[in-house]
């Protein structure tokens, strides 16, 4: 007796060295894994971070600015009409005339006044029109720069570079120098982009446009997919037989639908919301109306999961003290399940926000350069705007085409951020 | 092996002893339960006197708890769980179509094997059933049910300073009272208690025993336990079943001293189950 157990220790002896050994080869796997996917996620993040950082800083040019009735062609008493037809770029020409006099010809007078972006007009018109005792004055104006002269400024453009191979001529290089030597010109916290809808002049874009599209189209989704989903889930888990085959055949179809590529979904938003039903195109509605389809699979099937979680004994609890079945769900399962449910929802939210493909298809993709004032203005939204920006050729559109997904990313960690909250909120309510 | 042959032998179609009194609360006849196909609980005739503590018992698996749940129509949750025979309460057929489940409920309350609280406050644990079915009608009506109902289950000098706490902070058997208070609550007529003792340390149990004989003397009360102390200690009458069959029915003494059925001598006398 005494010795078969001395030798059993040594067996289990022997064995469990072996078994340590792998289980600390088991962590060194772990701990590699985990560190290859933060190093490619900080890769990630810091290249984008890199690239989109100095969109949030942009060029201005310091000019003043003759207010002169006879070039503006407007005076203090004049119209709105009047005012909208002034001509105010000849104000910003006559001022960059007095600061480099020697200009000549019509090819080195163009590019002199390329420096500034075409905004400036609107700019002193503006002004103007807000105060018409100026006009008379000289006044100082802080323009945009033409999204050439940024590019220079913020080093993307090299001036050793053969005249003809860059987009800045060597007149402005000398005009550039001399502004500068004046702190006529200086990079500022760029507020255009965040103001500003989009724009073909890459100086005048922002996202305003995209982020006011993206928020309609998330709160259409968010008012549809929320109920119809969960209702759904609790109806499915609930309330409808089991074993059944109609049952049985919803809940693959269902999980069917999680796994059909998104763009699908635009075709059928198209045939259906905008062919069948006749919702405008473009509009954040029939955006929010395709990305419910495609939100609620996920919502249905991570709400069933968080249902199936609740213990079987709290139903019974409320049932045997004579909850009816709505009852039953609506006062304890469901609240139980809550955590569970917010956070499926939210990450269906974040994919919707994040989603390109349908909204393509739905014409979310045209040039919208207002600010929607509701679910029914044609918009776009950041992922859409972050695509059209990609493809467009002017070098500043870079530098926009990242601060936008840093944007983009900020919604998504603020919304996972309120889904941490929302869960830690309810797991202490219930 | 001997003597599990003799086991079978003996006729278990009828139930020995007293299963019929008197002045039935509830009045089962020819019972059958099946889920699916395999049936739970063959042709099971019993009486339950009013007042009256009535425990089951018998071998795991022998179809107490299905029998105790058909009692209050739980068994329609389970989808797969069909019930033939008649149960009446106070001579009315509670698997009648006109029969509420929802109402019957709210009269025969249960109490189950793993204390389940809600994840709500004390208070509102208890405050519940009665919000349900609108049994009072303003706050301090609900404050006194409340704070009578934790009486009676005897917890509430455990808890009255912390009514708005979570009941699922309690302890097991302070969870347990919980249970009770909540099913007093709504004033039922029979309370069915499933082994409510069993995941309870001796002390916990014992005060749950003396509550129930408190109870008895306003609700009729049947209690499924694998303690035959406990039946013993608490049950005027006592249901013997063995594997879907009503054994033996017969009065509590009778049944721990001087079994009819060889079953349950077998049982009692600790020789199987
Ligand atoms: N939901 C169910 N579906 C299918 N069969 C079930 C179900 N519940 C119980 N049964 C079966 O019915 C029989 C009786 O079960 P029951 O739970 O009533 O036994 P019990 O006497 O309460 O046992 P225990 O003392 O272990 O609680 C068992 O054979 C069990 O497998
Ligand atoms: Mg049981």
């Amino acid at each position: 007796m005494q010795k078969s157990a001395m030798i059993n220790n040594e067996i289990i002896r022997k064995r469990l060295a072996k078994r340590y050994a792998k289980e600390r080869r088991f962590r060194l796997y772990g701990v590699a894994s985990i560190t290859i996917s933060i190093a490619f996620l900080l890769t990630l993040l810091v290249n984008i971070s890199l690239n989109g950082l100095p969109a949030f800083q942009q060029t201005y040019i310091n000019l003043e600015v003759n207010l002169d009735e006879d070039i503006l062609g407007v005076t203090s008493s004049s119209n709105d009409k009047e005012f909208l037809q002034g001509n105010y770029s000849k104000a910003i020409k006559s001022s960059l005339k007095t600061l480099f006099p020697n200009v000549k010809g019509r090819k080195n007078n163009k590019a002199l006044k390329q420096l500034v972006s075409s905004s400036a007009t609107y700019q002193i018109r503006d002004f103007v029109m807000d105060n018409p005792n100026m006009i008379g004055t000289t006044q100082s104006f802080w323009f945009l720069a033409k999204d050439d002269i940024d590019v220079f400024i913020k080093g993307g453009i090299d001036r050793s570079l053969p005249e003809t191979d860059r987009r800045i001529k060597d007149l402005q290089l000398i005009w550039i120098d001399q502004l500068l030597f004046d702190q006529r010109l200086e990079k500022r916290f760029n507020f255009t982009f965040f103001t500003q809808s989009d724009s073909r002049e890459p100086e005048q874009a922002g996202i305003k446009g995209a982020v006011v599209g993206s928020l309609l189209v998330m709160l259409v989704t968010m008012l549809l997919s929320f109920p119809i989903g969960v209702l759904a889930a609790v109806y499915l888990e609930e309330f409808a037989p089991q074993n059944n085959k109609w049952v049985d055949m919803i809940e693959i179809n269902i999980n069917n639908l999680a796994a059909v590529p998104s763009i699908v979904f635009g075709l059928l938003g198209l045939a259906v919301f905008i062919g069948l039903f006749g919702v405008p195109r473009s509009v954040p509605l029939v955006g929010g109306l395709v990305l419910t389809l495609m939100t609620l699979p996920t919502i249905i099937i991570t709400t069933r999961a968080a249902l199936k979680a609740v213990p079987y004994s709290i139903r019974e609890a409320a049932l045997a003290l004579g909850a009816s079945r709505v009852q039953m769900a609506f006062h304890h399962v469901v609240p139980a399940a809550m955590p569970g449910i917010l956070t499926g929802t939210i990450i269906g939210m974040a994919q919707a926000l994040g989603e390109t493909a349908p909204l393509l298809m739905i014409g979310m993709v045209a040039f919208v350069a207002n600010v929607p004032q509701g679910i029914a203005d044609p918009s776009t939204v950041l992922p859409v705007q972050i695509y059209l920006w990609s493809d467009s050729p002017e070098r500043a559109f870079i530098e926009r085409t990242y601060a936008a997904i840093m944007v983009l990313i900020g919604f998504l960690v603020m919304m996972n951020f309120i889904a941490v909250i929302m869960r830690r909120i309810f797991e202490k309510k219930f | 092996m001997m003597n599990k042959r003799s086991e079978f032998d003996v006729e278990i179609n009828d139930t020995k002893g007293t299963p019929f009194i008197d002045n039935a609360k509830i009045s089962a006849r020819n019972v059958e339960v099946f889920y699916e196909k395999k049936q739970a609980i063959f042709n099971t005739s019993i009486d339950i006197g009013k007042n009256q503590i009535v425990a089951m018992i018998g071998p795991s698996g022998c179809g107490k708890s299905t029998f105790l749940r058909c009692l209050n129509r739980m068994n329609d949750t389970i989808q797969s769980c069909q019930i033939r025979g008649e149960i009446k309460l106070d001579n009315e057929d509670i698997y009648a179509r006109q029969q509420d489940p929802v109402l019957l409920r709210a009269r025969v309350g249960m109490v189950f094997q793993k204390p389940n609280p809600f994840s709500k406050s004390i208070y509102d644990n208890v405050a519940y059933g009665a919000k349900l079915h609108g049994l009072t009608s303003n706050q301090v009506e609900l404050d006194d049910l409340v704070e009578k109902s934790l009486m009676r289950a005897g917890l509430f000098n455990e808890v009255k300073d912390d009514l708005h706490k979570p009941g699922t902070g309690l302890s097991g058997g302070q969870q347990q009272r919980l249970c009770i208070a909540r099913t007093i609550a709504i004033d039922p007529e029979v309370i069915l208690m499933d082994e409510p003792t069993s995941a309870l340390d001796p002390i916990a149990t014992a005060v749950i025993e003396e509550l129930m004989i408190e109870l008895s003397k306003k609700y009729t009360i049947v209690i499924v336990t694998h303690s035959m102390q406990q039946a013993a200690r608490v049950s005027q009458r006592t249901a013997y079943f063995h594997m879907g069959h009503l054994i033996e029915v017969n009065d509590t003494n009778t049944v721990f001293t001087n079994p009819e059925h060889q079953l349950t001598e077998n049982y009692i006398t600790g020789r199987f189950g």
